[in-house]
This record gives C-alpha cells, sequence and structure tokens, in this order.
C-alpha cells in the first residue's frame, strides 16, 4: 500500500504543479484582476492538492499520523492568508499572494521531510511574519512620505550591517548575524529592502551624474561593509541591484557598461585578494579534484539532483540529507532529488513569474519612486534565485545565499514575506494610478476635467504627486479614444 | 487620429524599455539555467550513481538485489545468490572464462559489473511484484543486463590461446556486437576478494588488465594495413606500379631494417610486399610518405585518442609529424619503434575494412530487462562514420585476401570459408628474435561477418602461432551459425 502511495503520488504531485505553473503564466494573457479570477481559483484548488498530497505521503512513509496535524497548521494559515488578503485589499495581485503561499507550502513539505524541528521553527516564523507583514500593504499603500526618507534608509542599512561586521558572529568564515535575546538576525537580509528604498528616493526625482554619484559612494558604504564582513553573496546582490536601478532610473546605457566593467574588475580583485572566493571558484571549476574538501557540498548537490531523474526519488526516499547545510544553501538540490526535474524546473517558473508579475507592475507604474522600487525589489528576488540554485547546480560559483520562501532561516522568510508584501502595496498604488486616469479621461469627455482635477488636488493638497501632470497630458491624448483603451494598448 | 494613437504606443514602450529588457535578460538566464539542469541530470545520472562518494549507492543496494549479466543465448555469467545464512554472495557459473569482459563487483569494479554497474544496482520490477516483496521483506530484483558476448566462441577462444599470455577480440563488423573478448593470465573473480591483497602487493603482475582492450602491444607487420592505406591515399593511380627489389635490408642514417628472419624478397610489387610482409619494401615505401598527411591519417584512425567505446579502453600511441626523422620513419611504417596499439583499436580498423570503410562502434551490452522481463533500455548498433573510403577498404580487402592466398597467412586457405586478414610478428624488449605473434582478419571475404583479432605474447611468427587460433574461432563461428 505503503508503495502504491509513494510510487503514485510521484506523478500526482508532478502534475499538479505542472498545471499550477501552466495558470502562473496564463495570467499573464489577461489584463486585469478581473478576468483572472477563475486562473487564482485554480491555483488555489491545486495548491491544496499539492500540500495534502505531499503530507499524505509523508504520513505513509513514517506511520506517523501528527503530521497531518502540521499539515493542518499550516494549510490553515496559508488559507487564512489567501482569504485574509481578498478582505482586506482588493486591489492586491492575487498572483503574488498566491505564489507566494506556494513557495511557503513547497518549503514547508521539504522542510518536514528533511527536519521536522526545523521545519516547526519555520512554520512559526512563516506566521508571525505573514501576520506582521499583512500590515505592509497599508502603510506603502497610504504613507506618502516613504520617498522622502532616503537618508533614513542609508543610515539605518549601513548601521544595522557595521554593527553585525564589528559584533556578528562568524559562521563558516563569514559574519553574517547577531543574536538579541536568543534570536538570530541576519541584517543584510532586512537591509535589502532599505537599500531598495534609498535608492529609489535618491533617484526618483532625477538621476543625472550627482545623483548618481552620491548614490554610488552610498551603494559602495553597504558593499564594503559586507565585503569586510565577508557576505559575498549579499554584496553581489547589493551591488547588481544598484547597477540595475541606476540603469532603469536614467535611461542611460552607459551607466549599465559602467556597472558591468565595474563588477567584473571588482570579481577580479576579490578573486585575487580572498583566499575563500578562490576556494570556491575552484570548487565550481572542478569540484572532483576537491571532493574531499571545498567540493564535498557541491558534489553531493549533484549527487542528489541527478538521481532524482524526472519524476523524483519521492518524498522520503532520498537522501538529501547527505548534503551539509541542504535545508538552508542547498534545497533546491534537496527538491530536484526527491520531487524529481520536471518539479524542479516548475519550481524555477514558479519564480519567474513572480519577477515577470514584479516587473509588469513595476512598468505599469506612472509614479518613479514606486516604479523604482518594485523593480528593485523584483531584481533582488529574482537574483537571489539565481544565486543560490545557479550555485547549488554548479552553473555558477557558490555565494551562499538562501532560496526565498523554500529554503530554512527566519530573516530570509521574514524579509521575503516583507517584500511581497510591499510588492502587494505598490499594486494598489498602481491601481489608484489606474482609476485615476481613467476618471480622468471619463471627465474629460463629459467635459467636467476641471472640477475633478480641482476635486483631486483638494484631496492630495499637502503633496501634489508627481506623475500627476503626465498623467493629465495622457488623459488628454486619450481624449477622442474609448475609456480603457490605454491600458490595453501597452501590451 | 491613427498617427496619433502610434505616436503614443511608441512612447508607452519606450517608456519601458530599460525594465523590458532586463525583464527578458533574467527570463532568457533562467530558461538557460533550466535548460543546463535538465541536460546534466539527465546526461550524469549514470557516472554519478557510479562515484564512490556518492551514498546513493548503498541504498540501491540495500533495496535492491543485484541483477543477472547474461550472455546473448542467455547463459549466466554473473548473478548473486542468497544463501542459507541469507547471506548474498556473487557467482561466476564460467569461473575464469569471462574474468576481464564480465569483470568483478567486489574490491572495486571492473568489465561489465562495472560499465552496467548502474542497470544492475536499480530495480525497475513491476510495482505488484515489489509490494509483493515488501511484505516478505525481501529485497526487489535489479534488472538482469543481457550481453554481445557468446559462451562458444569464448571458451573455443580461451582453450586455443591456451597457456599463452595474450587476448582475443571477436566482434561483427556490421554491427560492433563484440562475440569475445578474452585475456590471459586471467583470474577466477569469485575469488577476487582472496587473491586481492597478493595481486595488490605484486606491482609486476598485470592480471587484471583487460589486454583486449587496454594492453599496449607494437603492431608489427599488422600496421602495415596502415602503411599501405596512407601510400594509395596518396598515389591512388600509381601505387600497382610499385617495384621494390629486396636484398634482406635497407639501411638509411645509419639506421638499418631486416626483413623478418632474414628472409630476402627479391623483386616485389606493393600487392606482394604486403603478402609477404616484406619490412625492407615497406620502410623505402615510409620513407616516400608526406609525414603531415599520414599523422592525420593516423588521428583519423582513432590513434592518441580514447576510443569511442563505453567500456574500459586503452589509448594506442603513435608519433608521425614533419619532424620524424627517417630512422623513426623506417621503423613506424612496419609498426615497430614506439608504437603501441591496443588489440582492441586492431579489430577495428579491420572491422572498417570489412564493413566498406565504416566502423560500427564496438558494444558489450545488448539490452536490459527488469525481473517481467520486459525490456527496459535497448543499444542499437551505431556507426562511429567513415575511417576510410569505400574503394580505400576494397583495396585492402584484396591485399589482405592476397596474404590467406599466397602469403604468411596461408593456414587459412582452401576452408569451407574464405578468409582475409594481416599478420604480425612485433619485436619486443631489447633481445633480437623475441616476438609477440599477431594476426587481425575477417571472414567470409564475400560479406564479412565475423572479425578475428588475436595476439600471443612471446609466441613467435604470427603466421605459425596466431593463423591457427583464428582458424579455430572462425571455425567455431561458423560451424555454429551452419548448426
Amino acid at each position: 500500500m505503503e508503495l502504491y502511495v509513494s510510487e503514485f503520488s510521484k506523478y500526482v504531485i508532478t502534475l499538479l504543479i505542472g498545471l499550477y505553473t501552466y495558470e502562473c503564466f496564463a495570467v499573464f494573457r489577461y489584463e486585469k484582476e478581473e478576468q483572472r479570477k477563475g486562473i487564482y481559483t485554480r491555483q488555489n484548488l491545486l495548491m491544496f492538492a499539492f500540500h495534502f498530497s505531499c503530507f499524505l505521503v509523508l504520513c505513509f512513509e513514517t506511520g506517523d499520523i501528527t503530521y497531518l496535524f502540521f499539515y493542518a497548521f499550516q494549510q490553515i494559515v496559508l488559507y487564512a492568508v489567501i482569504g485574509l488578503y481578498r478582505m482586506l485589499y482588493q486591489d492586491a495581485n492575487r498572483l503574488v499572494v498566491n505564489n507566494m503561499c506556494m513557495l511557503l507550502s513547497i518549503g514547508f513539505c521539504i522542510l518536514t521531510r528533511l527536519d521536522m524541528n526545523k521545519a516547526i521553527k519555520q512554520f512559526v516564523i512563516a506566521s508571525g511574519s505573514l501576520v506582521i507583514a499583512l500590515v505592509i500593504p497599508f502603510f506603502v499603500h497610504k504613507f506618502k512620505f516613504l520617498k522622502n526618507l532616503k537618508w533614513v534608509y542609508v543610515l539605518v542599512g549601513i548601521a544595522a550591517l557595521s554593527v553585525v561586521m564589528i559584533l556578528g558572529q562568524t559562521t563558516y568564515g563569514s559574519k553574517l548575524s547577531y543574536s538579541i535575546a536568543g534570536i538570530t538576525f541576519q541584517p543584510s537580509e532586512f537591509v535589502k529592502i532599505l537599500f531598495v528604498f534609498y535608492v529609489a528616493s535618491a533617484l526618483y526625482e532625477a538621476s543625472g551624474f550627482f545623483e548618481v554619484f552620491t548614490t554610488a559612494v552610498a551603494a559602495a558604504a553597504h558593499v564594503i561593509v559586507l565585503v569586510v564582513s565577508k557576505d559575498l553573496g549579499s554584496a553581489l546582490i547589493f551591488f547588481i541591484v544598484y547597477v540595475l536601478m541606476v540603469f532603469v532610473a536614467s535611461k542611460n546605457y552607459f551607466y549599465l557598461m559602467a556597472g558591468a566593467l565595474g563588477g567584473s574588475a571588482a570579481a577580479y580583485i576579490a578573486y585575487r585578494v580572498f583566499s575563500h572566493v578562490q576556494i570556491r571558484v575552484q570548487a565550481w571549476r572542478d569540484p572532483w579534484s576537491v571532493i574531499d574538501s571545498a567540493g564535498y557540498q557541491i558534489t553531493q548537490s549533484l549527487f542528489a539532483i541527478s538521481s532524482g531523474g524526472w519524476f523524483g526519488l519521492g518524498l522520503g526516499k532520498g537522501t538529501p540529507n547527505a548534503i551539509p547545510f541542504v535545508e538552508a544553501d542547498f534545497i533546491f538540490s534537496a527538491v530536484a532529488e526527491e520531487f524529481g526535474i520536471i518539479f524542479a524546473v516548475c519550481l524555477i517558473l514558479i519564480c519567474v513569474s513572480c519577477f515577470v508579475m514584479f516587473m509588469r507592475i513595476s512598468m505599469e507604474l506612472r509614479d518613479k519612486f514606486y516604479q523604482l522600487t518594485a523593480f528593485g525589489l523584483g531584481v533582488i528576488y529574482i537574483f537571489q534565485v539565481f544565486l543560490t540554485i545557479g550555485g547549488g547546480t554548479k552553473f555558477i560559483p557558490l555565494t551562499g545565499v538562501t532560496l526565498p520562501f523554500i529554503s530554512y532561516g527566519g530573516s530570509s522568510v521574514l524579509t521575503t514575506v516583507i517584500m511581497f508584501a510591499v510588492m502587494e502595496g505598490l499594486s494598489m498604488i498602481r491601481q489608484d494610478e489606474e482609476r485615476y486616469l481613467r476618471q480622468l479621461a471619463r471627465a474629460k469627455k463629459k467635459k467636467k476635467r476641471k472640477q475633478i482635477v480641482r476635486k483631486a488636488m483638494m484631496q492630495e493638497d499637502e503633496e501634489l504627486r508627481p506623475g500627476e501632470s503626465e498623467l493629465e497630458i495622457e488623459a488628454e491624448m486619450d481624449e477622442e479614444q474609448p475609456v480603457g483603451d490605454d491600458f490595453e494598448d501597452e501590451e | 487620429m491613427k498617427t496619433k494613437n502610434k505616436n503614443q504606443v511608441r512612447k508607452k514602450k519606450k517608456k519601458n524599455k530599460e525594465i523590458m529588457l532586463i525583464t527578458w535578460m533574467f527570463t532568457l538566464l533562467f530558461l538557460g539555467l533550466s535548460g543546463y539542469i535538465v541536460h546534466y541530470s539527465a546526461t550524469h545520472k549514470q557516472e554519478l550513481i557510479n562515484n564512490s562518494y556518492n551514498g546513493r549507492q548503498q541504498i540501491l543496494l540495500a533495496q535492491n538485489r543485484r541483477g543477472k549479466i547474461l550472455s546473448s543465448d542467455g547463459s549466466v555469467l554473473a548473478q548473486t545468490i542468497v544463501d542459507d545464512e541469507g547471506k548474498e554472495k556473487r557467482e561466476y557459473p564460467y569461473q575464469n572464462l569471462f574474468s576481464h569482459v564480465v569483470g568483478y563487483a567486489t574490491n572495486g569494479r571492473m568489465g561489465v559489473e562495472s560499465q552496467a554497474n548502474y542497470y544492475l544496482i536499480n530495480s525497475n520490477a513491476p510495482l505488484s511484484q515489489k509490494a509483493a516483496l515488501d511484505v516478505s521483506g525481501e529485497k526487489y530484483p535489479g534488472d538482469d543486463v543481457y550481453t554481445t558476448l557468446d559462451v562458444n566462441i569464448q571458451e573455443v577462444a580461451s582453450k586455443a590461446l591456451g597457456v599463452y599470455q595474450g587476448a582475443v577480440v571477436v566482434t561483427e563488423p556490421g554491427t560492433g556486437k563484440v562475440l569475445a573478448m578474452v585475456s590471459k593470465p586471467d583470474f577466477n573473480p569469485e575469488e577476487i576478494a582472496d587473491i586481492w591483497d597478493d595481486l595488490i602487493e605484486d606491482k609486476e603482475s598485470s592480471i587484471l588488465l583487460n589486454r583486449a582492450s587496454q594492453g599496449l602491444y607494437p603492431p608489427g607487420s599488422t600496421f602495415k594495413i596502415v602503411t599501405a592505406l596512407e601510400y594509395i591515399r596518396e598515389n591512388p593511380d600509381t601505387y600497382q606500379g610499385y617495384n621494390y627489389t629486396c636484398n634482406g635490408s635497407i639501411t638509411r642514417d645509419d639506421s638499418r631494417i631486416q626483413c623478418y628472419h632474414g628472409s630476402v624478397h627479391g623483386a616485389v610489387d606493393f600487392q606482394r610486399s604486403f603478402a609477404k610482409s616484406c619490412n625492407t619494401s615497406f620502410a623505402n615505401i615510409g620513407l616516400s610518405l608526406d609525414r603531415d598527411a599520414f599523422g592525420d591519417t593516423l588521428d583519423s584512425l582513432l590513434f592518441n585518442q580514447s576510443l569511442p567505446v563505453a567500456f574500459q579502453s586503452g589509448v594506442s600511441k603513435i608519433s608521425v609529424s614533419e619532424e620524424t626523422s627517417d630512422a623513426d620513419m623506417m621503423q613506424v611504417s612496419i609498426g615497430q619503434g614506439t608504437t603501441s596499439i591496443t588489440p582492441l583499436l586492431l579489430n577495428m580498423i579491420t572491422c572498417a575494412i570489412a564493413n566498406e570503410g565504416v566502423l560500427m562502434k564496438p558494444y558489450l551490452i545488448d539490452y536490459v530487462e527488469n525481473s517481467a522481463g520486459n525490456k527496459t533500455k535497448t543499444f542499437s548498433p551505431d556507426a562511429y562514420g567513415k575511417l576510410m573510403e569505400q574503394n580505400e577498404a576494397e583495396i585492402l580487402k584484396g591485399l589482405m585476401e592476397d596474404v590467406v592466398e599466397e602469403g604468411t597467412a596461408s593456414k587459412l586457405k582452401g576452408l569451407s570459408y574464405t578468409a582475409a586478414g594481416k599478420t604480425g610478428s612485433a619485436e619486443y624488449g631489447t633481445v633480437k628474435g623475441e616476438s609477440h605473434a599477431w594476426f587481425t582478419g575477417f571472414a567470409p571475404v564475400e560479406a564479412p561477418q565475423v572479425c578475428v583479432t588475436v595476439i600471443i605474447e612471446g609466441a613467435g611468427a604470427g603466421g605459425d602461432y596466431a593463423v591457427p587460433i583464428a582458424k579455430r574461432i572462425f571455425d567455431a563461428y561458423f560451424e555454429n551459425s551452419a548448426g
């Protein structure tokens, strides 16, 4: 019986994730959230079926019925989150919420299988994070002063990183974290978000040479502190997101080229200066020659990935625990071994669909500050995914960053949940803009435009939205077109 | 209004161009990453499971009973049996006979046991059977591997070689199937654990080496096939007009080449030089060759590179280039000097000649079957490519036929089948006169079905010692197929 369940479930689980992934991209066929309703509901059903199947397999595998209780708690929390977002934030993007919950449930399943205690800890932290993050879309949506806090972001960020550099605990050669009251924090995770806010607030008004130069100094300060702490993976993420944000803000290819050149030079210098970078590069180029030492992790990871086959060995059937730190840095390899390569590729595609949705929200935002913020967060997310999956599969050298939502690690989960919540706030701002624009167009048509504008200006007279004048011009141009065309044109 | 609309679209596109660019960049990056992961895991599965650092192998062994290795007609060559105490033991019913080619699976792995390890330790038994075994607490049966080996031919080849050290390779030129592969001295794989320490201690011993695929020998006169091929290539219209008068030796730059056992062949043409295996004449031919072009030909004949086979094999060594001196060139042309070749490569070149110039990759594993008798993996004949043109193969075939009809392999003349081949007596070491006996050839000439390569270490002339062994193998093969 157990054998039939575990064999059959492999195909069921692969099918479920395949369908879910398909829906993730089917979403982009439609422009408006209302049209996507059916897709989102189907996704929720698929998530439920997937999550339940996994825990059913775990129950059969271990013969321990308590897994089902753990599952029930997880399911309740995740569905509560989906329900609450729908209730509280009608304008929120449901793909972002769905993917967040789906990725979290994949993480719970594989962590439960790897280490029950860590899974429980992760579940508690994730639940707390989800509750805290529930208010974030509201803040982002309502608090317009976020774009004026650039000095706060940069000072808090550098201070937090510096504290780690000076006082932090050393884990495997890198200073990553410090403990307050028994809880260990890894500030570089949170500071990523602050950093994106900083760059967006510094560049949204103007991105001439002066602004780029001052932000470059601040970015360099972050990166240098991280390099001194030997947290090179995070340093790389900060660097990439900075260069790409400057590029998008300035629309100047020169900065992209300069960033690429500067990055290459910095990578070369890091390679010459730091022995642990050399070791990592060597372990990437030929892990088999150093299989006893530096190459051990990566070769064990490759064994895991290659042993799963298309449909995986089945949950609980493999030996992912042979990889040191599998639950943090190499969780993707564990997924590939037990869920199979098809599943692993679907997981990658789900992450990509999050990213594409972030980019779409960013593109549609008229307000440059929010646009840059959305863009920066999207890049941070996807680049981190790339570093950890690419590193674990020997595509690129290992950098030791976590896979957002799936890896074990409280700071990582909290940060990613916050990031997704901020995106929801930005999505709501986008809906506002769209509504405002439509209103303007309609008003113009009815020759009442001026009144509405005046009314709108009175509503927000504390501060005029910078994007507004632009919006008016667009609305004017839309004059003779049917309402709504404006947004369909651009896809 | 239309132009207005267009302008608007352009304006918006431009606005988002940078974000679009970055989105596409990352999307493509991830498509590349996904493709890489799929490709890597699909192509490295077997290699990685065989790595001794991979603990998954132990899990499979604990879960599945190692499968059987069988000959082409289903005779068991290796199987795992369970004794009364429930202990597993690997049994080799033919003892020493398949020692190298089937190999062993304790104290490391060798032969088919190593090559097919992945299939043997995995089980594709039907679910119902697995479920039943789960209930009784038994292991699942691993998949069985059917080889291309023929027990009868292997036996004949092994007996014919007798107490001599040496090797025999028997293949089908049209498919690349390996019918027999003998290496002597041999050992009993069941006793490998007992004799292991002695073997390891004795640094001189080469018992574990599969001489047929890994042994490196001077090719001697069998190499004249290659020299002849190059001469034909360089002189396609005039090679038949070649003439030389052999008076037993040739000297160039203080270096002297003699004919075997001091023979004097007199006036010889190209065909007769080959049939009589005249060293002096071939040294003369070698001196006329374009050394650069010869180097290219040798590369295309798979010298100095690993062979396109799935089992362990050695790399044959030869060096010919612009800088090769006349003295070395004379040595190379007759297969002496620093040149070395594996019996397997010589067999492959012979097969290509028999198969109109096309080399079929030699292979040992025919198919893999699960415990219910369903094939889970089948290996089909696979062409490596052309080693030579069809007309070149035809000419070489004619030359090798004459070796049987009027040359050094006359012991194969006048039989129920026609044969063609080339003998060799390869001198080795510093003592003059000691030589390995070689023969490589195929039969029947009209439509070659089987290709045999024999080497006997230190026996003497190829025509005297190697040809009779080849004959016994040919006899056995055609009796087999007749009966």
